[in-house]
């Protein structure tokens, strides 16, 4: 594990997470379904993990950059549970799931 | 000199529980037919009124002579009886209690008040049977003679006044009774105005008689004033010398008098007559504005004595008060009421006997009043006019009396007088009634023929006030003149004045003359001759003799006018003091100086007085008998001049209207200007001024305060409306927001690094 990690710095896992981060991001600013906004949500999370593990490896060493990313799975997993079931509510009362169109807030 | 060498010392009281009773029943009386009398007289007739009321005077009248009974069975300095209810105020030494108290003097008038008094209730009976304001007449009968009974009774100033302006008010009440006819209502009113200038006067005289008790302005040596009280109730023990009846053995006895402020009489008489207290002698000294404030005390409680029985120049109420029934007339306007002021005098007689200026001022006025009223009295037609004036005469003779000095001859002139004018009332009353509520003595004549008793128990009251000496009258007059002559002290303005005994003397005779003329004119012009009326009324009626009701009560009264020259013959003809001299005496214990003079011309002018009578008399049986003498037209004709400024009453009521009423009236209209332009002006400026400072303060709420509020609020809404589009609801916006959020903090970060 070691040796295969020879040629992979840190900067590798970051940029993989900042993709990552960036796509999420992307996807969460730019797609106007519920469920596609939930899954950029999903993206950004799995791109701090990412981060998180990284500069667990590199920098800090021990656990706790592996148990924050543990934490964070546990919480984008309630998060998504809890958002499906919110989308689903908004879905059954008006028939779409298009954010343009959840709007009743606004006043 | 008898008073001289009277032993003075404070006077011993003897409580007396029952007195509070004297006035309480007439008080009952008014307030039962004031209260349900009008109800009693629809339910049970007028005879529930009248026995309610009559009740009343009966029960009090026997009180008071339970209390007379009394007083006669004490030594003579111990007869004042005293009752205390209660304390009304109490302010500093000066302790005034709702107290009755009754020496001699105040027991003759309680006994004048309730007899006669209760005699003119039953009069009334007969007199007011028509009246359908029965129960309102006798409610204010009772009123009057519980007022009455409180001014006489009163062991104080307090309780005196009370009483003295209640009297006035059932005047009033009494005089307007009959208030639908305009003229009555305003002859009440006059009488009350009248009475309330001389209680003003009177009012005065107390506060500065009570303010000279309390200390002494004193010059000082910077010219200024200073005040200098008596200490609080400061008392002076006096060691009084009292010899034992076998006269061996002397007793000494110890009394405590205060000395300061006060308003009760007894304390009052004990400071000044007891001269080791020394307040006769400050009394004396004590000058106001360089006036002996004695002269002016005396002086000022004689102008309430003016109003109240109707001296110059406050007699014009009296004339015209006999607008009011004629009972009234008899007890209020000639027994009781008039003679207040007279008893006042009476009654502080040790005050009165410091200043001989004040007494001058008094005899001087009473023997003016008297001549001048008398000559009014002259030819007068209205017979109860003639006895308005005739009673203004006599209270002058009273004031006469008590301004010498004679103080015991003015009250026995209030006693006869009482009997003998509340006759002549009645009787005038019981002619007025047969007449037919006619008091024109043109329209009567002859009436003796139908109405026997009447016209004797007139004549005998004639008889008395004309001074023959078969009647009380004559006593009481005579005694009067005889001390204006002897007096040797009296004086004006501070000037000593022998010469006004001797002037008052002749006044006095000029004056009975007239008495007896008026008086005879009177009775000829009503009971002799023809009945002259009867004739305008359409139907043919003869006058009746009225009811038992009316003509016993004359019968009596007429009497006691006879009989009470008992109780007055002169010491000339018994050798020993007159019975009423020596019951008042304990009542006045001024001590007076009379020259002393031989028995042979008390004698002569007794003989004087019964000529003096006797010639008025002839004078009016020559012109009036029978109304047939041509003689007083043809004087009448040949004097119209003079004899209408006379009969006109001297104009003094026109004079009254052109001086003093039309000045009150141009007074009072400066003063309505004054108030209408000059203070409503001021008033109305300060609501102006007010009214701009409000407007001036509405404008900065309205555009300063209101403004920043509503312009906080204003901004507020601004700001939220811009504000509002930044809230879309759209997530991605606010994504964006936060995004750019992030990244200039990313960016700060760099640049502040």
């Amino acid at each position: 594990m070691t040796e295969m990690m020879g040629h992979l710095s840190l900067s590798h896992f970051l940029v993989v997470g900042g993709l990552l981060f960036c796509f999420g991001l992307m996807t969460v600013l730019t797609r106007r379904n519920a469920v596609a906004m939930l899954m950029g949500i999903e993206l950004i999370l799995n791109g701090a993990n990412v981060n998180l593990v990284a500069f667990n490896y590199y920098v800090a060493g021990g656990l706790s950059g592996q148990i924050f990313a543990l934490f964070v799975i546990v919480l984008a997993a309630a998060e998504a549970a809890v958002g499906l079931a919110i989308i689903l509510a908004i879905y059954q009362m008006i028939r779409s799931i298009d954010t343009a169109n959840i709007a009743s807030l606004r006043q | 000199m008898e008073h001289a060498v009277q032993q003075l010392a404070p006077l011993a009281v003897t409580p007396a529980g029952f007195l509070w009773l004297i006035p309480l029943f007439p008080l009952l009386g008014a307030v039962i037919n004031t209260t349900c009398g009008w109800w009693l007289q629809r339910k049970l007739g007028k005879p529930a009124i009248h026995i309610v009321a009559v009740g009343a005077m009966v029960l009090s009248f026997a009180v008071g002579c339970v209390a007379f009974a009394k007083m006669l069975g004490l030594p003579g300095e111990e007869r004042f009886l005293q009752n205390t209810l209660w304390t009304v105020l109490t302010a500093g030494p000066v302790h005034v209690d709702l107290a009755f108290a009754l020496d001699p003097l105040g027991m003759m008038m309680v006994l004048v008040v309730t007899g006669i008094g209760t005699l003119i209730h039953i009069f009334s009976i007969g007199y007011m049977a028509e009246d359908s304001a029965y129960w309102r007449f006798f409610a204010y009968l009772n009123l009057f003679i519980f007022s009455m009974l409180l001014l006489v009774m009163g062991d104080n100033f307090v309780v005196m006044f009370f009483g003295w302006e209640g009297v006035g008010l059932c005047s009033y009440l009494l005089i307007a009774f009959w208030y639908t006819d305009p003229a009555k209502a305003a002859a009440g009113m006059k009488a009350f105005v009248v009475n309330r200038i001389g209680d003003f006067g009177f009012i005065l005289g107390l506060f500065l008689l009570f303010w000279g008790l309390g200390g002494a302005w004193q010059d000082m040596p910077g010219g200024k004033l200073a005040y200098q009280p008596i200490a609080a109730g400061q008392q002076v023990r006096i060691i009084a010398d009292r010899v034992a009846v076998d006269g061996a053995v002397p007793v000494e006895e110890e009394s405590v008098i205060e000395v300061g402020p006060t308003l009760n009489f007894r304390q009052l008489r004990d400071q000044v007559v007891v001269q080791a207290t020394g307040v006769a002698q400050r009394l004396l000294h004590q000058k106001l504005f360089g006036f002996s404030l004695l002269a002016i005390v005396g002086i000022l409680l004689f102008v309430g004595a003016m109003g109240k029985s109707a001296q110059l120049p406050l007699y014009v109420w009296l004339p015209d008060a006999m607008a009011g029934p004629t009972p009234v007339s008899a007890l209020i306007h000639a027994a009781t009421m008039v003679t207040a002021g007279v008893y006042m005098v009476a009654r502080l007689n040790f005050i009165f006997a410091l200043s001989p200026t004040a007494m001058g001022w008094v005899a001087l006025i009473g023997a003016l009043t008297a001549l001048l009223a008398a000559s009014i009295g002259f030819f007068q037609y209205d017979i109860k006019k003639v006895l308005a004036y005739s009673t203004v005469s006599q209270l002058g003779f009273m004031f006469i009396g008590v301004g010498v000095g004679a103080y015991w001859a003015g009250a026995y002139h209030l006693l006869t007088h009482a009997f003998f004018k509340a006759a002549l009332f009645l009787g005038s009353g019981s002619v007025i009634l047969a007449c037919h509520h006619e008091q024109d003595m043109r329209k009567m004549g002859g009436l003796g023929k139908y109405m026997p008793t009447t016209q004797k128990t007139y004549l005998w009251a004639c008889i008395a006030i004309a001074g023959f000496p078969i009647a009380g009258g004559f006593y009481s007059k005579d005694e009067i003149l005889w001390k204006a002559f002897s007096q040797e002290h009296l004086a004006l303005l501070g000037m000593p004045a022998a010469w006004l005994g001797p002037l008052i003397y002749c006044i006095g005779i000029i004056t009975a003359t007239g008495t007896a003329f008026y008086m005879f004119r009177s009775y000829y012009m009503t009971f002799t001759g023809e009945y002259r009326g009867g004739h305008n009324h359409g139907h043919e009626t003869t006058p009746k003799e009225s009811p038992l009701s009316i003509t016993s009560v004359l019968v009596v009264l007429a009497s006691g006018a006879v009989m009470a020259s008992l109780i007055g013959l002169p010491a000339s003809w018994t050798n020993q003091p007159p019975i009423l001299e020596h019951f008042l005496e304990p009542s006045l214990p001024a001590t007076v100086h009379f020259a002393e003079h031989p028995h042979w011309m008390e004698w002569a002018f007794q003989i004087i007085g019964v000529s003096a009578g006797a010639i008025g008399w002839l004078f009016a049986r020559f012109l009036y008998l029978n109304g047939k003498s041509p003689v007083p037209g043809q004087l009448l004709a040949r004097y119209k001049r003079a004899w209408t400024v006379v009969y006109n009453k001297y104009y003094v009521d026109e004079i009254y209207q052109a001086t003093v009423v039309r000045g009150s009236l141009v007074f009072a209209g400066i003063l309505s200007w004054i108030d209408s332009r000059l203070v409503d002006g001021v008033v109305n400026l300060a609501g102006v001024v007010t009214r701009l400072f409000a407007n001036l303060d509405g404008a900065i709420d309205k555009y300063l305060v209101d403004g920043a509020v509503n312009l906080v609020a204003n901004s507020t809404i601004a700001a939220g409306r811009g504000l509002r589009r930044v809230q879309t609801g759209r997530i991605q916006t606010y994504l964006y927001g936060a995004l750019a959020g992030a990244l200039v903090v990313v960016l700060l970060n760099f640049l502040i690094r």
